[in-house]
């Protein structure tokens, strides 16, 4: 049978959403369900959940990039069918969960999956770096201002040891979005990688009024830089279109999401800002917003090394300085952002003073800070 | 297709993280558009820019989203991806998968599309990723005849809802969040595959205030497992970790030598609110003023558990930065009961009532936050009929700029400038 183009609606369904949850839930979940009374991490990438039935769910966690083959999914299927007679989950960080129902079953596992060259790292556990959470960049978006998996992959690498061990204060969240959209939520990450656009829009003449409503590009501007106006298509006739004040563009690119005629994107403006001392959780401080400490890196395929190495130097200095349990927004704000700058070396620029909206929440109003290598 | 020189990203193959390079590769022997992929990749990484054209609206009949159209501005180099779009499956809850249902999607995945996929998109969807208009339709057909399976959303309407694993295997869990992501999942397949909002509206649910899905961060509706009683605490396992019988933090913090746990400077004195104390080896919490932060239980999670009266804090309106500034959710309802037995009576009442007031007021691509922001807590908090309370705010406002009601004011706004001229000259 299948699907028949003569008569599409014939015998259609819709709405029946995903498959329930519980269909997919390996034995020892399910009659565990609410009685788990404890874990404990065993080793990098190692957990054991203790039921109050007694029973204990052991679960190694492995790394995975975010884009992946049916090939890969069907390999990881194979390690499940042979060990964890045939489940197996994610996590919200594109990490990869097996789990078995006894201690024996621990370690075959982990020596198959080390079999298989470098693509199940174990780790992503406590305190350490999981896996990055991440967007499409290059690879399906349209107004990326740099790629995803290739940063990725190339920040991962060098952090790599992070993901295996946990030697840090604390855990240290990584996401990445390509664009000032951010659909992965980097706004509230311990380090966060940002595309970012430095141009402002072209008007593209000959698009503009087939594929543009005007007065929506006039609104979708948060800063009033754009006007309707007159302009002159290649063929020399006049159309109507608009007018960008390009002074007053912060690079945000919601004109462009509304009006395709308005690209931004450029191979010297783009690149990527580096924001920290975000979190989420609201264990001991309250969630907290990454702020931004470098405001522009180039992009530099295939490898990123500027961004890279920016990176490493933050994980680094905040691993020597931090106190145990201790967030990287936590110590940047126990120490104060000025030694911040200064332990790190990051260069402060007036880039990092915020001058949009609420901006002056933002500003120092005491008479309170330290006296660091800043102050000449 | 054939193969395209790739010297740039194949520089992506070497290293010790598993390589989406390598594995697109592999893909590409049975998918040949992954030469395709593969080409237009090195294409933009020369380029330093996206090679993707903007949008393009395409979809299943009957469906508003689900579906993101996509297609290449190099569509002969590259004829294998001149096409592209995304189809969202939506996730079962909390991404646990048997291997057989797994297959299943690679199968038609495999024959409907790319091969290639994001396991999974940042809202939750299993995101599979490169197809033609033509396989839409039969690509949804085998999806809901064969594996019993539906689209998730995208565009103004509800996006596929999200979970922690909760209950399924982790002892804080407060709330049975795949219950609820799933029920509601259900309860509101209309509004996630029919786009009806003024803009994208988010659902997540963690089952404790650790938040593992960054509900508070990214969601407009945020259901964040809590309790209102005592923390337990079982004070022999307190006394196990005093004698160092257990690492502390469930061996988050092995990797390196820090010592001997110490509990007045790792748990005591990092309670935020200054609650604990040690009574000789005896832990007491003044629990009246615990935050219910999670710390001290994160760090002894063998002695101490959340209480047994649990339910979830409701937060309102997460928002990334684009345009005005991130927003968290804002904190509406304290304690709500969220119970499977009654099908969440009380939160779905609490998800209408946010609904009603936003489709009327919410201007055309306004997050719900946004519109709290633009028109206020206070009338926000009257909408939503909560009692106003102190625990809504950080702090009392520093401006007296209040909005008094006429009839707040004795004797009303109406008055007689005639009859105050009488005894005021002027
Ligand atoms: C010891 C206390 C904690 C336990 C037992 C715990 C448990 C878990 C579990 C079971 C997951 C998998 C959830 C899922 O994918 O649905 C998870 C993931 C996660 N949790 Fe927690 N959590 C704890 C503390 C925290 C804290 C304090 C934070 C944030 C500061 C946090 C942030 C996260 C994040 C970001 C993930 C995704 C991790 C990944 O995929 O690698 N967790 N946690
Ligand atoms: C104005 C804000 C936003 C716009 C205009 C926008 C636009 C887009 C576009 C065009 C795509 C398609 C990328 C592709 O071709 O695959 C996309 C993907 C996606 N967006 Fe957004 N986005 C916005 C904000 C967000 C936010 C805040 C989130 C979630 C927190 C989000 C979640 C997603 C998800 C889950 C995807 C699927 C692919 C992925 O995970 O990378 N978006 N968005
Ligand atoms: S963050 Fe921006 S560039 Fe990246 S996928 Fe989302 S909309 Fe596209
Ligand atoms: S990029 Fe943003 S600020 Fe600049 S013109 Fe476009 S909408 Fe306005
Ligand atoms: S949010 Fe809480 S209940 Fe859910 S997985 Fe994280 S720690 Fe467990
Ligand atoms: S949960 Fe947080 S506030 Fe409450 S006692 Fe523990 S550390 Fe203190």
């Amino acid at each position: 049978m299948g699907y028949d183009p003569e008569n599409p609606m014939a015998d259609r369904i819709t709405d029946i959403g995903p498959p329930h949850f519980e269909q997919m839930f390996p034995p020892v979940v399910k009659n565990n369900y609410g009685k788990w009374l404890y874990h404990e991490i065993l080793e990098p990438g190692v957990l054991m959940h203790k039921s109050e039935t007694g029973d204990e769910c052991y679960t190694v966690r492995v790394g995975a990039a975010r884009l992946i083959s049916v090939e890969h999914i069907r390999e990881l299927c194979d390690v499940a069918d042979a060990h964890c007679d045939g489940h197996l989950r994610w996590t919200t960080r594109n990490n990869v969960e097996f789990m078995v129902d006894a201690k024996a079953k621990v370690q075959p596992l982990m020596d198959d999956l080390k079999s298989r060259g470098n693509k199940f790292p174990i780790g992503g556990t406590g305190a350490g770096v999981t896996n990055i959470v991440h967007t499409q960049g290059w690879m399906h978006c349209h107004t990326p201002a740099t790629d995803a998996s290739g940063v990725v992959k190339a920040v991962m690498d060098e952090l790599f040891d992070y993901f295996t061990s946990m030697t840090l204060p604390a855990q240290v969240r990584i996401a990445l979005a390509c664009c000032l959209n951010m659909c992965g939520a980097v706004h509230a990450s311990d380090i966060a990688i940002l595309g970012v656009h430095r141009k402002p829009p072209m008007i593209d003449y000959d698009q503009i009024s087939a594929v543009c409503e005007i007065p929506l590009a006039v609104s979708a501007c948060p800063l009033g830089a754009i006007r309707p106006a007159k302009g002159t298509n290649s063929a020399g006739e006049e159309v109507k279109a608009v007018a960008v004040k390009n002074e007053r563009c912060m690079f945000c690119g919601n004109c462009y999401t509304m009006c395709p005629a308005m690209p931004l994107a450029d191979p010297d403006g783009d690149g990527i800002a580096i924001l920290v001392g975000g979190k989420v959780s609201n264990s001991k401080s309250m969630p907290k917003f990454s702020k931004l400490v470098i405001p522009f890196l180039p992009n530099t395929p295939p490898r990123w090394p500027e961004t890279v190495s920016a990176i490493k130097n933050i994980l680094e200095v905040y691993a020597k300085n931090a106190r145990k349990y201790e967030r990287v927004g936590e110590w940047a704000e126990r120490i104060g952002w000025e030694k911040f700058f200064e332990i790190t070396g990051i260069p402060f620029t007036i880039k990092s003073i915020d001058d949009y909206r609420l901006a002056y929440d933002t500003w120092r109003t005491t008479t309170q800070f330290k006296f660091t290598s800043h102050i000449k | 297709m054939p193969k395209h020189d790739t010297p740039m990203i194949d520089e992506l193959e070497s290293g010790p993280w598993p390589s989406f390079v390598t594995d697109l590769k592999r893909q590409a022997e049975k998918s040949p558009q992954c030469w395709d992929i593969l080409g237009k990749m090195e294409l933009s990484f020369r380029d330093r820019i996206t090679h993707w054209k903007h949008g393009g609206i395409v979809g299943v009949f009957g469906y508003g989203g689900g579906i993101v159209g996509r297609y290449s501005d190099v569509p002969e180099q590259y004829p294998g991806v001149a096409h592209f779009h995304t189809v969202r499956l939506n996730q079962p809850s909390s991404k646990f998968y048997t291997t057989e249902k797994l297959r299943q999607v690679c199968d038609l995945w495999e024959k409907r599309g790319s091969g290639m996929t994001n396991m999974h998109g940042s809202t939750g969807d299993l995101v599979l990723l490169g197809t033609t208009t033509d396989q839409l339709e039969p690509l949804f057909y085998d999806l809901t005849h064969d594996l019993n399976w539906d689209l998730g959303g995208s565009g103004s309407n509800l996006r596929t809802p999200s979970c922690c694993l909760g209950k399924a295997r982790c002892e804080y869990s407060c709330i049975d969040t795949q219950a609820l992501c799933h029920h509601l999942t259900m309860h509101y397949q209309d509004e996630i595959h029919r786009p009806a909002f003024p803009y994208k509206f988010k659902f997540k649910f963690s089952g404790c205030p650790n938040d593992c899905v960054a509900a508070i961060a990214r969601s407009d509706f945020a259901v964040i497992g809590t309790w209102r009683d005592d923390i337990r605490i079982d004070q022999s396992q307190v006394k196990g970790y005093l004698n160092g019988d257990y690492a502390p933090n469930a061996g988050a913090h092995s990797g390196r030598d820090w010592g001997k746990f110490d509990i007045e400077k790792e748990v005591l004195d990092l309670c935020p609110t200054g609650c604990m104390r040690m009574n000789g080896e005896e832990l007491q919490i003044d629990n009246s003023n615990c935050t219910r932060c999670m710390h001290c239980i994160n760090v002894m999670p063998r002695a101490l558990r959340p209480g047994l009266e649990q339910g979830a804090t409701i937060c309102v309106g997460a928002k990334a930065p684009i345009l005005d500034g991130a927003q968290f959710a804002t904190m509406t309802i304290p304690f709500l009961k969220v119970d499977p037995d009654n099908e969440f009576e009380e939160v779905v009442e609490v998800i209408e009532k946010i609904w009603d007031w936003w489709m009327e007021v919410g201007k055309n691509r306004e997050r719900v936050g946004e519109t709290i922001m633009r028109i206020g807590l206070p009338t926000f908090l009257k909408v939503m009929e909560v009692d106003v309370l102190p625990q809504h705010i950080k702090e009392p406002r520093s401006n007296p700029y209040v909005f008094w009601g006429e009839d707040e004011v004795e004797g009303g706004w109406d008055r007689s400038v005639v009859e105050f001229r009488k005894r005021h000259a002027q």
